[in-house]
């Protein structure tokens, strides 16, 4: 297989793994701290500050937790995908928790109100919040995908940039630009933003389109 | 796209069963595409893959020390003596040697071409206060211009024309090429780059402190039981074979005209205790 289609693919899966991870925990989240009807300033506070997690920390705390002389040593993640999955994860997590909160919170009042006033629960609130953030998802999705994929420093510590193993486009464009291989670098990362582009456009026009 | 997930799980699991071999190495011998050259005969041969972390060798000695790769192929004897002092590695091997060279401006505003003496075109430079980059990583490189300056009675540490890089030395050579600086390369990696920079070779003679001595060892599997010590043996015995360092001898030696790496066949020339 052509190498730069396998570095894209594996670039896809792990990002993509780690986006959809995040979101397991932090769309949840995220969604039932907007609609809580008080402001959550300590909740707010850390997702905001988690959104500027320095890439290089997590990759260093994950390397010693999964280093065989660490803590999960002797699950052997340490240079291997589900490896970067996590530490990747953990990046994502922050930014669509807290995009998430932040698009609920804006539509949270006028909602509430008008729910409330048709005789609505507070459940009943939290469904329609679900329902009517579609957009806002996208937008957190969008966020953390953008965030990992673009990601050099978590993903060099964690996978080890091994060829045909965790070589990904970021740590690709690191590599042959450090082997003098311009040109190379750069349609690597030419790649890297066109994929980026690529599946932001597709998570916009899925969630723009009407519901069901 | 359940049947997708299937395939990329059973994917996952082949993947695991063939566990490969870890070698941590330095950039100089990952990047010059020597390993790519010698690593799938390796492989065809035992059917082992071969997984290349390519670090500074500071890099790749913790990292084996932590027991994360299986075999380490370095070029620091004096970190190599300390890690085989700590029983972190076993199995020490001479595999191929170069030279490092001083690389600087055609203009050699120090004047370091004329000089046969490596010390003393070091003490040109630091009187001269020419610009200077230095790796800053730790990695054999690095270590190997601390050493020297230290022989010279010198230390450039602090001086506004000390530059350290903190990157590879493909980085560090288009960083010394652009404010035209000196600095201190493996012979392989400065052939590769000679197109692409602006710097020539200026202190480039046979002397015994500008050897470039690259060793292998096997990570020790008493202190770390779980690290890959018979795969890790195997590919130390087909470094070791005559064709293997036949073919290290004759890589890329057409297209440079000179041996980027000269084999050593087990027989150390900077001796590591």
């Amino acid at each position: 297989m052509n190498e730069i289609l396998e570095i894209t693919l594996r670039s896809l899966l792990v990002s993509g793994s780690a986006t959809l991870l995040a979101a397991l925990f932090g769309l949840p989240l995220g969604i039932w701290l907007g609609a809580r009807a008080r402001p959550q300033r300590l909740a707010a506070s850390l997702l905001y500050a988690g959104m500027g997690l320095p890439p290089v920390v997590v990759g260093l705390l994950f390397y010693f937790l999964l280093s065989r002389s660490g803590p999960l040593g002797s699950l052997g993640l340490l240079y291997s995908i589900p490896g970067m999955v996590l530490a990747e994860s953990v990046l994502a997590f922050p930014l669509i928790a807290g995009f998430a909160m932040a698009g609920v919170a804006a539509k949270a009042e006028p909602v509430r109100r008008l729910v409330k006033s048709l005789g609505g629960s507070e459940l009943q609130v939290h469904l329609t919040l679900l329902a009517e953030s579609r957009r806002v998802v996208v937008a957190a999705l969008a966020a953390g995908f953008g965030a990992v994929i673009s990601e050099v420093g978590a993903v060099t510590i964690v996978g080890g940039d091994i060829r045909h193993a965790t070589r990904v486009l970021t740590t690709a464009v690191v590599i042959e630009t450090r082997k003098g291989e311009l040109e190379r670098a750069a349609a690597l990362g030419v790649v890297l933003l066109g994929v980026t582009l690529l599946v932001t456009a597709i998570l916009v026009v899925f969630g723009d389109r009407e519901a069901p | 796209m359940r049947r997708g997930f299937a395939a990329l799980f059973l994917g996952l699991s082949l993947a695991l069963a063939a566990s490969p071999l870890r070698l941590a190495t330095t950039t100089s011998v990952h990047d010059s595409g020597l390993l790519d050259a010698i690593l799938p005969g390796f492989t065809a041969e035992t059917g082992i893959p071969v997984e290349v972390i390519a670090v500074g060798t500071g890099q790749a000695l913790a990292i084996a020390g932590r027991g994360d790769a299986d075999a380490v192929l370095v070029h620091a004897p004096a970190l190599e003596a300390q890690f085989l002092k700590e029983k972190k590695g076993v199995l020490h091997t001479c595999i191929a040697k170069n030279r490092f060279l001083i690389v600087g401006p055609p203009q050699d505003p120090a004047g370091v071409r004329w000089e046969t003496n490596v010390l003393n075109a070091l003490r040109k430079i630091y009187l001269k206060g020419a610009l200077f980059v230095s790796r800053g990583d730790n990695s054999g490189t690095h270590k190997k211009e601390l050493e020297l300056w230290q022989a010279a009675g010198l230390d450039p540490r602090g001086q506004p024309w000390y530059l350290e890089s903190g990157s590879g030395m493909g980085a560090t050579l288009v960083l010394a090429s652009e404010k035209g600086a000196y600095t201190l390369t493996d012979l392989g990696t400065f052939l590769f780059m000679r197109e692409k920079v602006r710097l020539e070779a200026l202190f480039d003679r046979d002397d015994p402190r500008m050897i470039n001595q690259y060793s292998y060892m096997a990570v020790n599997p008493e202190r770390f039981p779980w690290v890959r010590f018979e795969a890790a043996k195997k590919l130390r015995d087909y470094l070791l074979r005559p064709e293997v360092q036949e073919t290290i001898a004759n890589y890329l030696k057409e297209r440079f005209g000179q041996s980027l790496f000269e084999p050593l066949h087990g027989r150390c020339l900077i001796p590591v205790p």
